[in-house]
């Protein structure tokens, strides 16, 4: 069982689930057979980056630069092993 | 697409729309939750009236929609009904049989947007669930699993529990795990519609029910982060009720065949009720404003115990129409409950049901199944109760 994401590692949405815009709930959604995990801002925020593309460290490094001073490295280092607990992310 | 107006922000949205396409079905289980007078509603929604249910649905925050039935395959333009939710932005679900299903179909329906389907099978081997289903179906839905799973789809598999299938539990796990399933649901009968008129020929017996839980208990250890097994308890043997529906017009919203809007699959037994019709009314009056959505939701309608239970934001009082069906008025606490005093009767017949179940001197009755024939025999002279108005 993996208990912690590498910075060069890329994580994106699982297979079979849907991340996307809630316009008459104004947040992220995360759609699975029958079922949907209504996101935070924050969660919004870091899922939208995984794409398969981004590696967890440009992921930190896109959320530093839009939210300047906030210190959120272990923040979404710990929110990626909630979703990956979770089963909502995998890494290929 | 516009947001839920002011007027409505604080009200609760229908996240969850099932859309019920058809009451037509090749099967006959006699666990059935459509009503057993379907034989009135069988004038269909068209594809322009779906769209239309569909596009309101959506702009008031529907975001998962099951299409159910009945066997929603017996729609010929279940291809487009199935593009037109993808356009417009929700999670798609087939709740299906896999009778009058083909690999050509599931993939024109991937083609058209399709996120997920649901295949129900009857039992884990081939005799039990035909004779369930009332017709040969069990080889081709092993064929269509596996199309399913070839096809891409996250897929899941529902078996509905009852007496005849309860001690099956672990081939029935088996049978998932060798299909490549992602989730089984083994949902224990309710007892509505069709289920409810052959409830003494359905229900498992005390025994059975906690020897398939603890196999459920131990295949859900053993899969974890493999397969996913949720296991519904069946509730006339818990002591709270099952927060049904989520609370009434709170999050799902069903449309029957003919558009009967509802806030569950089986509120059109109530007494008392103002049916409402989609071909009538926009889903946003129907949602906010009809009395019918309005009739117990919230907590204001309640009767004592519920009125000052500290546990009704929970469970909501349970099952306004168990309430009905149990103890003659919906506003009474489900009897599930402990505290409902209707909760002893219920103790009563099930210990009955369970006896006789277990008494061989007491002939079995036989199940009733479930199709259109049946449906009318047991309406009887009974008008119709169309709910369009116009």
């Amino acid at each position: 069982m993996e208990h912690a994401f590498q910075p060069g590692q890329k994580p994106s949405i699982r297979s079979g689930f849907r991340f996307q815009w809630e316009p008459a709930q104004e947040r992220h959604v995360l759609l699975y057979p029958e079922g949907m995990v209504k996101l935070t801002a924050s969660a919004g925020e870091i899922l939208k980056r995984c794409d398969g593309e981004h590696t967890v460290a440009e992921i930190v490094e896109e959320l530093k630069q839009q939210f300047p001073g906030v210190d959120l490295e272990a923040d979404v280092y710990k929110f990626l092993e909630v979703a990956d607990e979770n089963g909502w992310i995998e890494v290929r | 697409m516009k947001t839920a107006g002011s007027k409505y922000a604080d009200m609760p949205k229908p996240l969850w729309l099932l859309a019920e396409l058809t009451y037509a079905c090749p099967l006959q289980c006699p666990y059935c939750s459509n009503p057993v007078d379907m034989a009135n509603y069988t004038r269909e929604l068209t594809t322009e009236e779906w769209f239309k249910v569909l596009r309101e649905a959506r702009e008031l925050g529907a975001t998962q929609l099951g299409f159910s039935g009945g066997e929603p395959l017996t729609r010929p333009d279940l291809e487009e009904l199935i593009a037109e939710a993808r356009r417009l932005g929700y999670y798609t679900n087939l709740i299906t049989s896999g009778v009058g299903m083909t690999e050509e179909r599931i993939k024109a329906f991937k083609e058209a947007g399709l996120d997920h389907i649901q295949v129900s099978f009857q039992a884990s081997s081939q005799e039990l669930n035909d004779f369930i289903a009332g017709t040969d179906a069990f080889q081709h839905k092993l064929e269509m699993a596996r199309a399913v799973k070839r096809n891409g789809y996250p897929m899941v598999l529902c078996f509905v529990l009852h007496r005849h299938n309860e001690d099956q539990v672990e081939d029935i796990l088996e049978l998932a795990i060798a299909l490549e399933a992602d989730y089984v649901e083994l949902a224990t009968t309710q007892y509505y519609g069709w289920a409810m008129h052959n409830k003494e020929q359905l229900l498992p017996t005390r025994e059975q029910v906690e020897r398939a839980e603890a196999i459920a208990h131990r295949y859900q250890e053993k899969m974890k982060g493999k397969m996913r097994i949720f296991y519904v308890v069946p509730d006339y043997y818990e002591d709270r009720p099952k927060a049904c529906m989520n609370g009434w017009g709170n999050v799902f919203l069903t449309i029957a065949p003919d558009g009967a809007a509802l806030p569950c699959h089986s509120a059109r037994q109530l007494p008392g009720v103002e049916l409402v019709n989609v071909r009538d009314h926009s889903i946003e009056w129907i949602w906010y404003e009809s009395p019918l959505f309005n009739m117990f939701r919230g907590y204001d309608w309640m009767k004592e115990p519920c009125r000052s239970c500290d546990e009704k934001e929970k469970d909501f009082g349970g099952c306004r129409c168990q309430a009905w069906m149990l103890t003659g008025d919906p506003r009474n606490a489900d009897p599930v409950c402990s505290k409902s005093p209707h909760h002893q009767e219920l103790l009563d017949e099930v210990a009955r049901i369970e006896a006789d179940a277990m008494n061989p001197d007491v002939p079995e009755k036989p199940l009733v199944f479930r199709n259109m024939r049946t449906s009318k025999a047991l309406i009887g002279d009974k008008p119709e109760r169309d709910t369009t108005t116009a």
